[in-house]
């Protein structure tokens, strides 16, 4: 006789006030296989943990928002936004779905370039652009979205040497009725300063000022801000109309839309709640549609969503290392994921399905990482199956943030890869190895040697 | 160790500790447990039989009956002998 | 005698903690309608929910998973249920079931199951948050009310407001402060369980009034009942109410539902001040838990709700008894053990 799946022996005392297994907040569905790759095989084959980029959720994903807004607005563009995910293979399928590139720093914008992303296809935002960036920036003609005055000055100083007339738009910062307000960037739109920078750049009479732009925030639970967002740099542009018979050529209304995750606190999951790609386009398509903008000058309305587009392609793949009872009798179980590779568990509860079949008897679980600090907490607190030590589990929408912000901190980071559009595995990013990490070291000679 | 003899657990996993008052649910491996436990099996009986029918590893097996009868003493429903 | 047709509708809201569901209200009420029989599935939540248990009520009980599941385990669930009892009805009692339950909406429709529920948009615009918005955009008299996000904001609160104020959570509780110290305690303890943002309420002194009614989705009024509560738990909950003829209530519920084009049952909180003026204090989005008086002075409006659902035209009640009382009693059941053990193993009882 075949023996049975084993699972830990489990009692629970009921509670009045506890739902049972009908009625628990589980995360019930078993997750085997990434677009028809098994978990087990692709840990096996590259190692615990892996981070895994599905590129046919990329491309559905970006096709599914380019729908949302080109059929409510006749001119779109996306332009990838490099900090939220900027390993190369990633951001060339969404080159090849047509996105130009938002970047901001010099790194990022060279990493652009090397990518063969044409200069004037790129959007150079930022409060940090370096003399010897900008430069680089008005010699291939890409869009300069200037942050402060400071930058603005700069600009104008080297057109005194460089004989190229700079591209350029201000970023925009605003009340659109949401908390917190973003005000640390750009210009303030409520105050005057906005408009004021915008007649300084026209006064210069050495830029092109091409386009109008703000960010207003990221994870974004509001579509209606988007709307008010549009309709204040619509009025700057009408004003600019107005005042000097200027057109300008875009708006951007940069990224933070949301994406199916939940975050830390809320009641009902992201996935139920989170306005999607057509809230939005609706709320942004109306507001510009509906503003005094002549129909036959309407902006290109260009997108710089990051998080919302990548962050579902994305899984984290691990093992569970041990299971534990706290002191005060709860269960524990430790896996080989630190917040040191999931940074963004500090903001979402993210979802976690073991990736092979269970029952439905489970238990309420903190997950910690492996690293040794108290603050290595994956989940305070999830309903999750009776995972054995060993065996699997995946970690859902980890594609946005997290492989740009990661730390090489105690442990090495591990490999990424990309499974294509034929359900082929490739490596897009080697997993470190001491020898990658000592290359940056260096120890002086007497430091060299001692004797214990 | 013995299980309390008035304590009876229902094949769907239903126990009810009438000392208390306290009912309990259980997976279907904690129910086989607890029938060996009423049939005074001893731990190294217990775990033979388990492993019999579950795929499982002794020192895994072990630690996690241990995890679970340190339960069902908290609970009262086995005193120590 | 003509037989009366049989449908099945599925209640939740079983409960009856200190603020009881109105579930077992409304199945009463569906027991006593006119136009049909009913069979009666109960949807619990947890194992001791006194529906589960009330069989001359309830038929049937499942138990379902919490709103906080998601969209995909409720349908799944749902989709069980229905497979077994073919469901005609579904009439979701608590305020939290009703974000998911509008999202599915359409998709219930599909398998046969009909509800009657407000709008996505009528959902979220009475939310408290949103209530300062809400009096101006339809002409209402409400108690000013602020949101706010962090401590910092309260400063600017004793130029804004006159104490007392009330500091309300997101979702639910409430508690009255008289000065900014207060303020300040409220607010720390009831963001550390709700989360942000808190409302700051002009406080307005008076009597409690309460309105139930329904709406048809096209500004009509279907059914409108004003009670006066008589007998208020340390909760805030009427334990004893009246039916009160007050026509400015009825008007006032008239103009809610024709500015909003309310779509189905609700309930209105009032607060009469010495002025005599009415305040819209908060709007429930479903049907109360009294609202066993509504049937009891002469409007059946979950049968008016579960008519309206199957799209079914329905007769705007025009009068109601006034003064009749509805004096609540809690009432200890006897049950088998065998029972709650069952419920609490499978999952149906
Ligand atoms: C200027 C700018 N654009 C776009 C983004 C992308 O935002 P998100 O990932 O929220 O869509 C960011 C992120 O911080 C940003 O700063």
């Amino acid at each position: 006789m075949e023996k049975l799946r084993y699972e830990r022996p489990l009692i629970k005392r009921l509670e009045s006030e506890m739902p049972n297994k009908f009625g628990m907040k589980a995360e019930h569905f078993p997750k085997s296989h990434i677009d028809g790759v098994a978990v087990k095989d692709l840990l096996e084959e590259h190692g615990s943990p892996l981070f895994v980029i599905s590129e046919k959720t990329i491309r559905n994903t970006y096709q599914r928002a380019k729908k949302a807004f080109s059929t409510r607005y006749p001119k779109v563009q996306f332009a990838w936004s490099y900090k939220t995910n900027y390993m190369d293979a990633v951001c060339n399928i969404y080159h090849q779905e047509g996105s130009w590139a938002e970047v901001v720093s010099g790194f990022e914008y060279d990493k652009a370039i090397k990518n063969g992303v044409p200069g004037k296809r790129i959007i150079f935002n930022g409060p940090d652009k370096t003399i010897s960036d900008l430069t680089k920036a008005i010699q291939n003609e890409s869009l300069i979205h200037i942050d402060h005055l400071d930058e603005l000055y700069t600009i104008v100083e080297l057109t005194e040497t460089i004989k190229k007339r700079p591209r350029v738009a201000i970023r925009v910062n605003m009340d659109t009725g949401v908390y917190p307000m973003w005000d640390r960037f750009g210009f303030n739109y409520e105050n005057g300063q906005a408009w004021d920078a915008l007649n300084k750049i026209m006064a210069s009479g050495r830029m092109d000022l091409i386009g109008l732009h703000t960010h207003i925030g990221t994870f974004m639970l509001s579509a209606k801000a988007y709307g008010v967002a549009a309709r204040k740099l619509a009025d700057l542009a009408l004003g600019l109309k107005r005042k000097y018979n200027h057109d300008i050529k875009y708006i951007d209304l940069g990224g933070g839309f949301p994406s199916k995750n939940t975050l830390k606190g809320a009641y009902l999951p992201g996935n139920d709640t989170n306005p999607v790609f057509d809230d939005f386009a609706e709320e942004i398509a109306s507001a510009l549609l509906n503003s005094e903008f002549s129909p036959d000058a309407l902006p290109l309305l260009i997108l710089e969503t990051g998080r919302a587009l990548v962050d579902d392609a994305g899984f984290l793949l691990g093992t569970v290392i041990s299971n534990k009872r706290s002191s005060k009798g709860k269960r524990n179980t430790i896996i080989d994921i630190g917040v040191n590779l999931l940074f963004t568990s500090f903001w979402y509860d993210h979802k976690i399905s073991p990736a092979q079949e269970f029952t439905h008897f489970n238990e309420e679980t903190t997950v910690f990482g492996p690293l040794c600090m108290n603050i290595d907490v994956i989940r305070e607190s999830a309903l999750l199956p009776l995972l054995n030590r060993g065996d699997h589990f995946v970690i859902h929408s980890v594609g946005a943030y997290n492989m740009t912000q990661w730390m090489q901190f105690i442990t090495l980071r591990p490999r990424i890869v990309l499974i294509d559009m034929n359900e082929k595995v490739h490596i897009i990013r080697e997993a470190e190895t001491m020898d990658s990490f000592n290359k940056f070291e260096n120890t002086p000679e007497h430091l060299k040697k001692f004797e214990l | 160790m013995k299980i309390k003899p008035n304590i009876a657990v229902s094949d769907s996993g239903f126990v009810f500790n009438p000392d208390t008052g306290e009912s309990f649910t259980v997976n279907p491996i904690g129910v086989d447990i607890i029938n060996y436990l009423k049939d005074n099996k001893n731990t190294g009986e217990i775990s033979t039989q388990i492993r019999q029918k579950y795929n499982v590893e002794q020192p895994t097996f072990e630690k996690d009956f241990d995890d679970f009868v340190g339960l069902m003493l908290n609970y009262s429903l086995v005193i120590n002998d | 005698m003509t037989k009366k047709r049989k449908l099945t509708i599925a209640v939740s809201g079983l409960n009856a903690v200190d603020s009881p569901g109105p579930g077992v209200a409304v199945i009463r009420a569906l027991r006593e309608a006119e136009s049909f029989d009913v069979r009666i599935i109960g949807i619990a939540y947890e194992s001791l929910e006194p529906g589960i248990f009330m069989h001359n009520l309830v038929d049937k009980t499942y138990q379902f998973p919490y709103p906080s599941a998601g969209v995909d385990a409720i349908l799944e669930r749902l989709e069980y249920i229905h497979s077994i009892e073919k469901l005609d009805v579904f009439i979701p009692n608590f305020d939290s079931e009703l974000y998911p339950f509008i999202k599915l909406e359409d998709t219930l429709k599909e398998m046969g199951i009909h509800m009657f529920l407000p709008t996505m948009e009528q959902f979220e615009e009475r939310h408290k948050v949103n209530l300062n918005e809400f009096g101006e955009k339809y002409g209402i008299n409400v108690p000013k009310s602020k949101a706010i996000h962090d401590l910092g904001a309260i400063y600017s609160i004793s130029s804004e407001f006159t104490y007392p104020v009330l500091v309300k959570g997101k979702y639910y509780d409430a508690a009255v402060a008289y000065n900014m110290e207060q303020v300040k305690t409220h607010f720390n303890k009831i963001s550390a369980k709700w989360g942000y943002p808190i409302i700051i309420q002009e406080f307005v002194h008076g009597t409690e009034f309460n309105v139930t009614g329904l709406g048809d989705g096209f500004g009509n009024t279907i059914a409108a009942v004003p009670m006066r509560k008589q007998y208020i738990t340390d909760k805030g909950k009427a334990w004893g109410g009246i039916s009160i003829s007050d026509k400015r209530m009825l008007e006032l519920t008239d103009k809610f539902l024709s500015q909003t084009k309310w779509r189905g049952g609700f309930e209105l909180e009032l607060m009469k001040n010495k002025e005599n003026e009415f305040y819209l204090l908060e709007i429930n989005p479903r049907m109360p838990a009294w609202i066993y008086l509504a049937v009891g002075v002469g409007q059946n409006i979950p049968e008016a709700l579960v008519k309206l659902a199957l799209g079914e035209k329905v007769e705007p009640f025009t009068s109601y008894k006034v003064g009749k009382m509805f004096v609540r009693y809690a009432w200890d059941m006897i049950v088998d053990m065998e029972e709650f053990q069952i419920i609490s193993t499978r999952g149906e009882l």
